[in-house]
Formats: structure tokens, C-alpha cells, sequence
């Protein structure tokens, strides 16, 4: 305003000076007018300059094309002509393109996994698979086998603890951020860009599903250029809450979950309610959900708290291998 | 009655009310050693903010510790200017009158400072604003961030507002203050000259402010409450945690209001404005608050160890029996039972004793926030296997103890500014008490 308006008395002028009305006759006033105008001109002049440059570097740029069409499928799903010098790596945006996708899910399917107790030795390969895949230490558990004895007269056995993925998630129900959040196939995630780290879900969850990186988390020097996948959690984030996600980047690509896949035994099934079947990760055998967990008398971890779990269990009978106490602590110290 | 009369009276009070308002050595000594000991915490706290919450004892399963536990301590300890000034002030309680800028002291200190003692529990302190940005009303944080905001601003008022006066006063007739300050009291004053107009604006404002008061401060220890008691865990999955937090919260709140009377009391030689009879009153409203959380207590422990469901089982052997037993009946006995009863007696509510009573209280106070946190999450519904041992049982570190000692700093801070550079007694509402109706202003 000041430079297109060099007359002192202009009633822009009187406005912007209303603080100090007697600059406009103060001569220092004026040389600082003039530095302005001057600074004004030349900025115009560096604008031009660059300008012309720009457009020159276009050009020069333009008769560079190699005639080398590459024909690219974008992110949407359309096929596209680009001349091959026009390829360039993408920039590095720190969060995954799937974003959307991760929060929406997989239309039409309902994830559910059904664990068969009177198969688990507590052969922990799931738990391995699972903590390799997620960059997670041995004592942060996605998926943990857990000794467990219901009464002194009852025999004790192994059952594999993961998220419950529930129908009505607690967890997501106290989340202040949205951070973590229950998507249309059933599955819970947590995003870790979003997290604040205010631990809520993790007092919230009853089945201590939940864990959190509370320090720098494994390997993170060597994590740092990849970009994040909400449908991995990875890279983890210290500060943040990390948790089981039902390998929801495996069903995407149509494959069974990490876990479900590595276990020996046949202790696990996944598979879509919708279709009602469900797959065994070790026979690759598909069977009815309904008449599995009908025969096998199915039940779910803490039904009495309604929080509707999308997990199953089949109960510890007929097992035919000895039972090992619970181990304690891995000795690695966090 | 006119001016002239009184004069001397009137002069003797702002003498006697404001006589510490300057800046002397013991002032300087004690701020000194306030920053000094903020900065070492601050130091902790950098450590915490390079590192990780990972230099804290806290890990997957007691995942919430200190902080959390102090978080609800300041908010309890801040719900006293409720009861003081809106409840006991609005039945019309005359001896509150030197009383009521303590308590709105107190609870402008801790409501401000609760505030960031969550944030030292986040762990990522640098996402705050997503709380505002991304904000779920669904979940109770929200409903806390909201209510103690508003509650801090309504407390911040409610101090201001009758200070007004007082700083009309302090700028015309105190002399002991640095010339560079005068023109602060005359800009806060809003140029006051005690005409009844303005006092009926005031005093309107106020009685407002109280009456908003009431549900403000509720709110902020009830959704405070509802952040354990909306999980389905054992020892938080209660009903009556609203008030039986309510009710604790006034517990702490009187004693600190209590403890601070007894040193400004001496320090700033205000026997006869905070005479025995105050502390002999005051003694009387901490122990009837203290019957009432009993009362909660009672009903928390007792309904659930009648009925010993699985996990309250496991739970309350810990707190009764186990390992949490001896802090457990040390806080009820301690910090409850014993006190209610010396307070029964006249004696023990003279201004040393009931002092002495209320460190006690607020001490066990605290612990009691301790033994609501912590020992529900060291037994969840399933087992905690596997995992090393400092998973499995919490116990502070030596940072996280500093980091959790810094609020305390800051509220001691606070609370030392305020007191020292405005009348700990409402200056002139105790002049209108004492029959002097109009105060001319040369």
C-alpha cells in the first residue's frame, strides 16, 4: 500500500500511519518510504528475472523427451502413456497412500478367526512371524500364547491371545483423536501417525491387547525412509500404541494372516462370516465357521462384558501332548 | 457511618492486609529455590522427551502410573474454591470471608498446572493440538479437556473479580511496592473507585461466576472419575465413582486450604484476620467431608467384597491383604479414620493441630490416588505372562519421580506470586465487614 501510494496526505496512508500521526512529516519517514519502493522495485525485477529462467528451463526441459512411451497403471486404476524421462521417483511423504483404504477396509468382508485350543503345543511360531513382520521386540506382543488354568480341578492349557477385533471395541470408543478406529471388515487398527499416546485404549482394552513403544522401537534407524502402512503399523512410532491387526495387508492381497500362516499345528482358523467359511492357516483346509464352532462349541474371551469379540475359541479338549508352565519374562529388559 | 470515623480502622486493615506485598529477600531465596529444583525436574522431563515414556516405570500393563495418579490429585485438590466459595459461600457463610481467596488460589494453581501434568503422561507431547484438531466427543478425554478449561477460566475470574477492588487500593495507598509495579494495580484495577454501581456490577458477576461454578466443578472430578470408571476393570468399573471422587476431592482440597492458612497465617502475621475460630471452622468442614468420603469408601470396598466377583476378588485381596495392603490401610486408617475422629474434639481443630491433621490427609491423598490407579492394572482379566518382570510389577524411576515432583513446584510457585503481589484476604470485603461502607480515593 505504501509504495503504490508515495503523496503522504492519501487517506490510505492516514490509516496505516493512525498509530503515529506525526511519522508522515518526519523525514526519516520518507527515506524509509523510498526503502521500501526500491526494495518493491527490485523484488518485481528478481520476479521477472526468475520467471524467464523458469520458462526457458521448461523449454530446454521439453526437448528433452526420449519419444520412450511407458504405460503406468495408476493409483486409481487407469492406464496411462508417460514418456520414460517423465518418470520419477515418488517423493517421500511419510504416510502411506493406502490411508484411506486402511481406515475404510475391504468392502463386503467379515474378518473372523477361530482358535483351536486342544491343537496349540505353545510352539510360539506365530508369535514370531508376527513380531518379525510388525518390528516388534520379543516382549511386545501382538499375539501372545498364554498358559492358562481356569480352576485347580480343570487341566491347564495353552491359549493364543491376540486383539479380539471386537464389535464393540472399548478401545475405540475412549480414543480422544480417532487414532484408532473400527473398520467395515471387522478389523480394529490403530494409526500411528495419529496417536497421541495418551494410553486410554490400552486401560480401556480387557483383554491387554494393546502395547506401546516406549522407547525408540526396534530397528527404527533402519526404518526411517519407509513410508508408513496403517494396514502394517510399520514403521512403529515410539510414543505410540502398536497392536495385532488381523494382517489386514495380507487379506488385501487376498493371503491369510502372518500368524495363521506360521503355525504348525493347525490352531488357526481365518475367514470371512459373510461366506460363512473359514481356513485353516497349516491343512489349508476350508470348513463352515457356523458348523465349527457348532460341533466344537465355540465361545469367545469374556462374552459378560459385551464387547462382542470377532476371535473364537474352540475349547482345550482331547489334547494329546504334555503341558509346559508358563515361562517366565523374556530376559531382554525394555 | 462515615470515612473519617474509620479511618484508622481502615487504614490499620489495608496495613495488616498488605504489608507482605513487596519484594524482600525471603521471597527471593524462596523463588530461587523453587526454579532451581523446576529446572533439575524440567531436566528429568528433556530426558523423557529425547528417550521415550520408556524412562518412566511404566510399561503395556500398568500403563498408566504417576502422572496419571497426580493428574487426578490436582484436580481433586482443585475443587475446593467450589466448595469454599460457591456452596459454603452461597448459604451464606460469613467467617469464609479471609478464607475464600485461599481456596480460589489453590484452585487456580492446581486446575492450571492439571493441565499440563497430562501432557507430561502423552507419549507424543508434540501432537496436543490433534485433541482440538481431531477431537472424538464421544470420548470422556474430551469431556475433561472441556470441563477443567472452563473451570480454570471460572476460578481464574472468580479471583480476579473481587480483587479488583483491592488493587484499587494497593495502588493508591501501599507503598512498599517497586515503582515499576503501581502501574500494573492501576491497569487491573479497570479504574475502580468503589461507587456503588460498580460494586453491584461486581457482586452480580460473582454471585454468576459461584452459581457456575457449582456444575464446573463437579463435572471436572466426575469425568475425571469416568476415565477409570467407563473401563470394565476391576477397582474402576464402579458407579459411584463420580462421587466417591467428589467427596475425596473435597478432602484434599480442605486440608491444603487448611495447611495454607496456617503458613500465610504466620508468615504474613494474619492472627487476627485467620483467628482459631477459622481453623476451628474449617476443622469442622474437613472433618464432614471426610465423614462423607468414608461413606463412599464404604460403599466402594463393601458392595464388591460382599459379592467377591472373580477379578474384584483378586483385586481386593491385593489392597486388603496382598501386596498394596500396608499402603492401603496406612491411607484409610491414616488418612481417614484417625483423622475423623481427633476431629471430633475441639482441641485438635486449634490452628497447629488441625494443621498438622491436614498434611496427614493430603499426604494419604495422594496415595489414595496412587491405589486408584495403579494396582487395578497389575491384575487384568488375563494373566501377565512372558514378559520381563518390570512389566509385571510398576515401581517408579527416579526420573519419572522427579518429572511427577515438578507440579508440585509449579503450584507452589503459582500460589507464592499470587500471594505475594495481592492480599491473601479480600481486602476490601473485609473492610465493608468491618462496617466501612464507602472508601474515598483521593
Amino acid at each position: 500500500m505504501r509504495i503504490l501510494n508515495p503523496t503522504s496526505n492519501h487517506p490510505m496512508e492516514e490509516h496505516n500511519h493512525s498509530h503515529s500521526p506525526h511519522e508522515s512529516e518526519d523525514p526519516k519517514g520518507s527515506t524509509r518510504r523510498n526503502f521500501l519502493k526500491n526494495i518493491g522495485l527490485a523484488g518485481v525485477g528478481v520476479a521477472t528475472g526468475a520467471a524467464a529462467l523458469y520458462s526457458g528451463h521448461i523449454f530446454e526441459a521439453k526437448k528433452e523427451m526420449s519419444g520412450d512411451q511407458k504405460v503406468l497403471l495408476t493409483q486409481d486404476g487407469k492406464l496411462v502413456q508417460v514418456d520414460s524421462l517423465e518418470i520419477k521417483a515418488m517423493e517421500k511423504t511419510g504416510v502411506a497412500l493406502h490411508e484411506a483404504e486402511g481406515r475404510e477396509g475391504i468392502a463386503g468382508r467379515r474378518w473372523v478367526m477361530v482358535t483351536d485350543l486342544s491343537k496349540c503345543r505353545n510352539a510360539r511360531k506365530c508369535i514370531s512371524a508376527c513380531q518379525d513382520v510388525h518390528q516388534l521386540r520379543p516382549e511386545q506382543y501382538h499375539m501372545n500364547t498364554l498358559q492358562i488354568q481356569d480352576s485347580p480341578a480343570t487341566a491347564p492349557f495353552n491359549m493364543p491371545k491376540n486383539c479380539q477385533h471386537c464389535d464393540n471395541p472399548p478401545c475405540v470408543a475412549v480414543c480422544p483423536v480417532d487414532a484408532t478406529y473400527k473398520r467395515q471388515d471387522g478389523i480394529v487398527l490403530i494409526d500411528n501417525v495419529r496417536c497421541i499416546g495418551c494410553r486410554f485404549c490400552m486401560a480401556a482394552c480387557p483383554y491387554s491387547a494393546r502395547i506401546f513403544n516406549w522407547i525408540e522401537p526396534k530397528d527404527a534407524a533402519n526404518h526411517v525412509d519407509q513410508d508408513y502402512n496403517v494396514e502394517l503399523n510399520v514403521p512403529q512410532k515410539v510414543g505410540t500404541v502398536s497392536k495385532c491387526l488381523f494382517s489386514a495387508d495380507r487379506l488385501r492381497e487376498g493371503k491369510l494372516p502372518y500368524c495363521v500362516e506360521a503355525c504348525p499345528n493347525g490352531v488357526y482358523y481365518f475367514g470371512d462370516e459373510n461366506e460363512d467359511a473359514v481356513t485353516n492357516g497349516t491343512t489349508k483346509e476350508t470348513v463352515r465357521l457356523s458348523k465349527l464352532l457348532r460341533d466344537n462349541a465355540g465361545y469367545q474371551l469374556l462374552p459378560e462384558l459385551g464387547t462382542k469379540p470377532r476371535v473364537y475359541y474352540l475349547p482345550p479338549k482331547n489334547r494329546l501332548f504334555p503341558f509346559e508352565e508358563a515361562t517366565e519374562a523374556t530376559p531382554e529388559k525394555a | 457511618m462515615t470515612m473519617d470515623d474509620n479511618k484508622l480502622t481502615f487504614d490499620k486493615i489495608t496495613s495488616d492486609l498488605t504489608h507482605h506485598i513487596r519484594i524482600n529477600k525471603g521471597f527471593l531465596i524462596w523463588m530461587g529455590f523453587l526454579t532451581v529444583s523446576l529446572l533439575v525436574c524440567l531436566y528429568a522431563y528433556s530426558l523423557q522427551l529425547s528417550t521415550g515414556l520408556g524412562v518412566a516405570g511404566i510399561r503395556d500393563y500398568v500403563t498408566w502410573g504417576l502422572y496419571l495418579a497426580n493428574f487426578v490429585f490436582f484436580v481433586a485438590a482443585s475443587l475446593i474454591g467450589m466448595l469454599i466459595s460457591a456452596v459454603l459461600g452461597l448459604i451464606g457463610m460469613k467467617w469464609l470471608t479471609p478464607i475464600t481467596r485461599i481456596a480460589e488460589t489453590i484452585a487456580v494453581a492446581f486446575a492450571a498446572v492439571a493441565g499440563l501434568v497430562i501432557v507430561s503422561d502423552m507419549g507424543r507431547p508434540e501432537r496436543l493440538a490433534y485433541v482440538f484438531l481431531y477431537g472424538r466427543p464421544q470420548s470422556p478425554i474430551l469431556w475433561d479437556v472441556t470441563v477443567i478449561t472452563t473451570y480454570f477460566v471460572l476460578s481464574l475470574l472468580l479471583l480476579f473479580l473481587p480483587m479488583i477492588a483491592d488493587m484499587a487500593i494497593i495502588h493508591r495507598k501501599v507503598s512498599t511496592l517497586p515503582s515499576w509495579l503501581k502501574p500494573v494495580y492501576k491497569v487491573l484495577s479497570l479504574n475502580f473507585t468503589d461507587q456503588p454501581e460498580q460494586n453491584k456490577i461486581i457482586n452480580r458477576a460473582i454471585r454468576i461466576l459461584l452459581i457456575l461454578l457449582i456444575p464446573a466443578a463437579l463435572s471436572i472430578h466426575t469425568v475425571t472419575s469416568w476415565l477409570f470408571a467407563v473401563t470394565s476393570r476391576a477397582g474402576w468399573d464402579s458407579t459411584v465413582f463420580g462421587p466417591y471422587f467428589v467427596s475425596g476431592a473435597f478432602v484434599a482440597g480442605s486440608a491444603a486450604v487448611i495447611i495454607a492458612m496456617f503458613f500465610f497465617r504466620k508468615n504474613y502475621k494474619l492472627q487476627d484476620y485467620l483467628t482459631d475460630v477459622h481453623f476451628n471452622n474449617m476443622g469442622k468442614v474437613l472433618a464432614t467431608v471426610s465423614l462423607v468420603y468414608l461413606y463412599f469408601n464404604i460403599n466402594e470396598f463393601l458392595v464388591p467384597g460382599y459379592k467377591l466377583k472373580r477379578a474384584d476378588a483378586i483385586h481386593l485381596q491385593e489392597l486388603f491383604a496382598g501386596k498394596d495392603a500396608l499402603l492401603f490401610w496406612a491411607v484409610q486408617i491414616g488418612g481417614l479414620l484417625l483423622p475423623i475422629l481427633f476431629m471430633l474434639f475441639r482441641r485438635f481443630r486449634k490452628p497447629l493441630p488441625i494443621m498438622l491433621i491436614s498434611v496427614a490427609v493430603l499426604i494419604a491423598a495422594w496415595f489414595k490416588r496412587y491405589l486408584i490407579v495403579i494396582p487395578t492394572q497389575e491384575h487384568p482379566f488375563l494373566p501377565i505372562q512372558h514378559v520381563p518382570q518390570n512389566f509385571v510389577h510398576y515401581s517408579p524411576t527416579l526420573i519419572e519421580i522427579l518429572i511427577s515432583i515438578a507440579p508440585f513446584i509449579l503450584v507452589l510457585i503459582i500460589i507464592t506470586l499470587i500471594s505475594k503481589f495481592f492480599p491473601v484476604i479480600p481486602l476490601h470485603e473485609t473492610a465493608r465487614e468491618k462496617g466501612i461502607d464507602h472508601i474515598k480515593f483521593d
